[in-house]
């Protein structure tokens, strides 16, 4: 067997799950926010994580409380999908099971996708098996496309999954022209303005025509406010500039998608505090937008002081998310830049403070793994949401467990009694 | 192998026609004389003069069942000369290349490329895949789409990729003719094709047909899709008993015209037999009857199970053979069959649930045919896939291993080498480090199945074409002058 997968076989059972309370002992390799440590236990207790050290150990009347032996093991915060239309989308091409786009190209700031979530896709099992806990779920489509929200990819009902409905407003530009799509976007802030500061003539009556919805406009104060950013899909440099600009002028917070071409302005990003979601894999050139894409762009960006946020933009694949990261590193990216910019990253750049870190007091989504978790032949061991620890189980498992030996379908016959 | 058998008789037919041809110049000619005039090369495809090149002192993955942790592998004049364990012999005037903690491979072969029928950057213009105006286009060549300034071609090289096969879109039953390419700069694609070769035919079953036909007269169901490709092949298998039929009345006249042999008398006043009338050609038969002949190698795009029966049905109707069947997630779940039937699967490592044909894909979809003594193949469909077909190589070995398969690493680079190699008919030629074959090598500059490695150098028969130590010219025009120029 290869050097490689050796660590495979030493395959953990997963912890009960009803414990109330984990203890992570053995003193794997933790990757702390400070970097990554060596001989590092874990004690996670009512969904969080309550203790790290270098021996947390099970004390006195912690009968409830289910042991895992993680001798030689790594351990991160759980991988964090930051583009993703899971939970809203089953099959790609069958539109009954698409939730993610509004009609047409409007304006649907108001939207909030994230009411459509179906925790019981199954896409979220097998995301989760593979080390991805929380996913950033985005609508997709118009001008403004609505709300994404932050789901955590267990639990049975929408509240218990739905971690924040509102994390940004999704927009997009471009469409007839560059320009034009950047003076939507500006008099759509511009007329949320004056619909805040006008509110009571509006509704009387008394008021001259809006550029979108009493509501779609509303949605837009808490980006005025600078308390969700809005999420641009932008991959030309010149035009990542122009949205600095836009975002300067209006006070508003960015946080950029697509972000092909972003090393060519890492300064200004850097100096605008203005994170990137992006993917080191895409670089082709697939567009006309992306013809100075570079593999080395995550590296570049991170260097520069830039908030990097790894993405895998998928929903189906987003398992993939440690491979994207491990081509960042592959490209020259600092490896532990690169774990950060899966977990932490998204954590920052959407608000969620409480996420995506082994520290005392965040939220208990915590992976395990057989090894360095960027590395391809590397297994997920167990799985930790909100501190309990998830079945490494999917519908692709069953499919796999039932054809292991043919003919699989047709079952056989049911015994006669 | 009783595909390939036929397929190699079917070129070594066209070679003896070929050279046949001088002598058959005057009167009619037969139909492998015609053929050969649609693959007459307008410019020389010999590329670059090469040196005698020994790597040595790394580990040598030959793809061949031999892993020598510390090997050789000498190139030249396009072809491996010798390749092994320990340290070669000294060659007067070989340039030496130290390997040592590099790692040595056969070139990587992806089955299903639409680099430059689909170019990058995206552009309508560019847009060439997809002949979308009938259902059954057998008659149409990717090669004559091909844009050989696409960027994402040297792109592939720099992933290791040496060969590939170019293949039309998916959605027609019968979608014309793939081309085996080697990843090589030239002006024009017939320049690239991989000598040797066979000729190859997409085909396509399940939804991507009904639904770019469902409003357009059909089909609109798979049982539609079915009676189109055997309507297809009926019409293939009545045109081809015209040409058999030309055929022999053409080697009687020959027979006829041409003086006998020494020795050999003819009788006096024996009758002339008339001068065959030649039939008409079509082009989208002609497609067919070489798929019936067993020269040209259908590669067919099919995810389902039972969809894929279905064509395996369609083929013992017309007594072909399918080489390979494209994207096949469900392949699993049929693995002894096709391992049975000795068609390989060319499939991704994870793709899956973008549509409902794709809904039952699982990642150890390539291992299960692989441990079921089928040819596993990992394609990648994608001009971004196709950058790390070692990646993906890795990820389905790595879900082999976990569900406890047995595996070796020589397995998994066959999925990317050897065994695509076979699909195109190639295998006699390149897809693993054994001496006579093309000198098609990647060194890698860590372990071809990590995330972390990149591949350093890439020879195509025996010439340098990547070197990731030093700037690297572009191949495409298009790529000049889109430097920032401030």
């Amino acid at each position: 067997m290869s050097r490689l997968f050796i660590a495979l076989s030493l395959l953990l059972t997963p912890a009960a799950a009803s414990a109330a309370c984990t203890v992570l002992t053995g003193g794997a390799t933790v990757y702390l926010p400070e970097g990554p440590k060596e001989g590092v236990e874990l004690r996670l207790a009512d969904g969080r994580i309550t203790e790290v050290g270098a021996k947390v150990g099970a004390t006195e009347g912690d009968v409830e409380c289910a042991v895992v032996d993680a001798t030689g093991m790594t351990i991160t915060a759980g991988l964090v999908e930051s583009s993703s239309n899971i939970g809203v989308v089953e099959v790609g091409a069958e539109k009954a099971t698409v939730d993610s786009t509004g009609d047409g190209d409007g304006v649907r700031a108001a939207l909030r996708v994230i009411d459509a979530y179906n925790p019981r896709s199954t896409l979220i099992p097998i995301q989760r098996v593979e080390g991805i806990t929380s996913a950033v779920v985005k609508p997709e489509g118009g001008r403004i496309a609505g709300q994404g929200g932050w789901a955590n990819l267990a639990g049975a009902t929408q509240s218990e999954a739905v971690v924040k409905p509102n994390i940004g407003v999704w927009a997009s530009f471009g469409g007839a022209s560059r320009a034009q799509g950047l003076l939507q976007l500006r008099e759509l802030l511009d007329d949320a303005r004056f619909l805040r500061r006008k509110g009571s003539a509006y509704d009387s009556g008394n008021s001259r025509e809006l550029a979108a919805s009493r509501l779609d406009l509303m949605a837009l104060y808490p980006v005025l406010d600078g308390e969700l950013p809005l999420v641009v899909g932008v991959n030309r440099a010149s035009d990542i500039e122009a949205l600095l600009r836009l975002a300067k002028e209006q006070g508003i917070l960015l946080v950029l998608s697509g972000g092909a071409e972003a090393w060519m302005v890492a300064d200004q990003l850097a100096e605008a505090n203005t994170p990137v979601i992006l993917d080191p894999l895409t670089f082709g050139p697939g567009g006309f937008d992306q013809m100075h894409a570079r593999a080395d762009n995550a590296k570049l960006l991170d260097e520069a002081g830039v908030t990097v946020v790894l993405s895998s933009f998928s929903s189906h694949n987003a398992r993939t998310l440690k491979q994207v990261a491990g081509n960042a590193v592959r490209e020259g990216m600092d490896h532990t830049a690169a774990i950060e910019a899966i977990t932490r990253g998204p954590a920052q750049a959407f608000g969620l403070d409480d996420y995506g870190k082994i520290e005392a007091g965040a939220v208990a989504n915590v992976v395990v793994w057989s090894g360095d978790p960027l590395e391809i032949g590397t297994a997920v061991e167990q799985v930790f949401i909100s501190g309990r620890s998830i079945p490494l189980q999917s519908r692709q498992t069953e499919l796999r467990d039932r054809y292991r030996t043919l003919p699989g379908t047709p079952v056989p016959a049911l015994p006669v009694e | 192998m009783p595909v390939f058998a036929r397929a190699m008789r079917g070129c070594l037919i066209s070679l003896l026609a070929l050279s046949a041809s001088a002598a058959a110049e005057e009167g009619p000619k037969s139909a492998d004389e015609l053929f050969e005039a649609g693959l007459a090369p307008v410019e020389s495809s010999v590329l670059f003069e090469t040196q005698t090149v020994i790597l040595s002192g790394g580990t040598v993955l030959t793809a061949a069942g031999d892993v020598h942790p510390q090997g050789f592998v000498v190139l030249t004049d396009g072809k491996v000369s010798d390749v092994g364990a320990g340290a070669p012999l000294a060659i007067d005037g070989a340039v030496l290349i130290d390997t040592t903690g590099k790692f040595v491979t056969p070139g990587l072969i992806d089955t299903h490329s639409h680099l430059g029928v689909y170019p990058s950057p995206w552009a309508r213009a560019h847009s060439d895949g997809n002949e979308a105006t009938k259902p059954t286009t057998p008659g149409v060549w990717a090669e004559h789409s091909f844009w050989p300034q696409d960027p994402g071609l040297q792109r592939a090289a720099a992933g290791g990729v040496t060969s590939l096969q170019i293949l039309p879109g998916s959605a027609n039953l019968i979608g014309g003719r793939g081309v085996v390419l080697q990843v090589v700069p030239h002006r024009g694609s017939r320049a690239m094709r991989f000598p040797g070769a066979p000729e190859t035919v997409k085909m396509a079953c399940g939804e991507n047909p009904k639904r770019v036909y469902g409003e357009k007269g059909g089909p609109s169901t798979r049982m539609g899709n079915l009676r189109g490709q055997r309507g297809a092949f009926l019409d293939a298998v009545a045109y081809k008993a015209t040409w058999d039929e030309y055929a022999e009345k053409l080697e009687a006249y020959r027979e006829a015209k041409a003086p006998p042999a020494e020795g050999v008398r003819r009788k006096k006043n024996a009758p002339v037999p008339e001068e065959p009338k030649l039939p008409k050609r079509d082009l989208n038969k002609e497609t067919l009857v070489g798929v019936l002949n067993g020269d040209i190698l259908p590669q067919i795009h099919c995810y389902r199970a039972d969809d894929m029966l279905s064509m395996l049905q369609l083929a013992d109707e017309f007594d072909f053979d399918v080489r390979s069947f494209h994207h096949a997630v469900e392949a699993y779940k049929i693995r002894d069959i096709l391992a049975e039937r000795e068609v390989s699967v060319s499939t991704w490592a994870d793709w899956w649930g973008f549509k409902l044909e794709a809904y039952d894909g699982i990642q150890e979809n390539a291992a299960m045919v692989h441990d079921a003594g089928g040819r596993a193949i990992i394609h990648s469909d994608s001009s971004i896939g196709i950058q790390r077909l070692n990646q993906e190589a890795s990820k389905a070995y790595a879900a082999g291993l976990r569900m406890g398969l047995e595996l070796t690493e020589d397995d998994a680079m066959r999925w990317i080498t050897l065994n695509p190699a076979w699909a195109l008919g190639i295998d006699g030629e390149a897809g693993s480090l054994e001496k006579g074959k093309r000198a098609d090598v990647v060194i890698w500059d860590a372990h071809p199945l990590s995330v972390y490695a990149s591949a350093e150098k890439v020879f195509v028969q025996g010439a340098l074409v990547w070197d990731a130590t030093t700037d690297n010219p572009t191949w495409s025009d298009f790529q000049l002058g889109q430097e920032v120029q401030p």
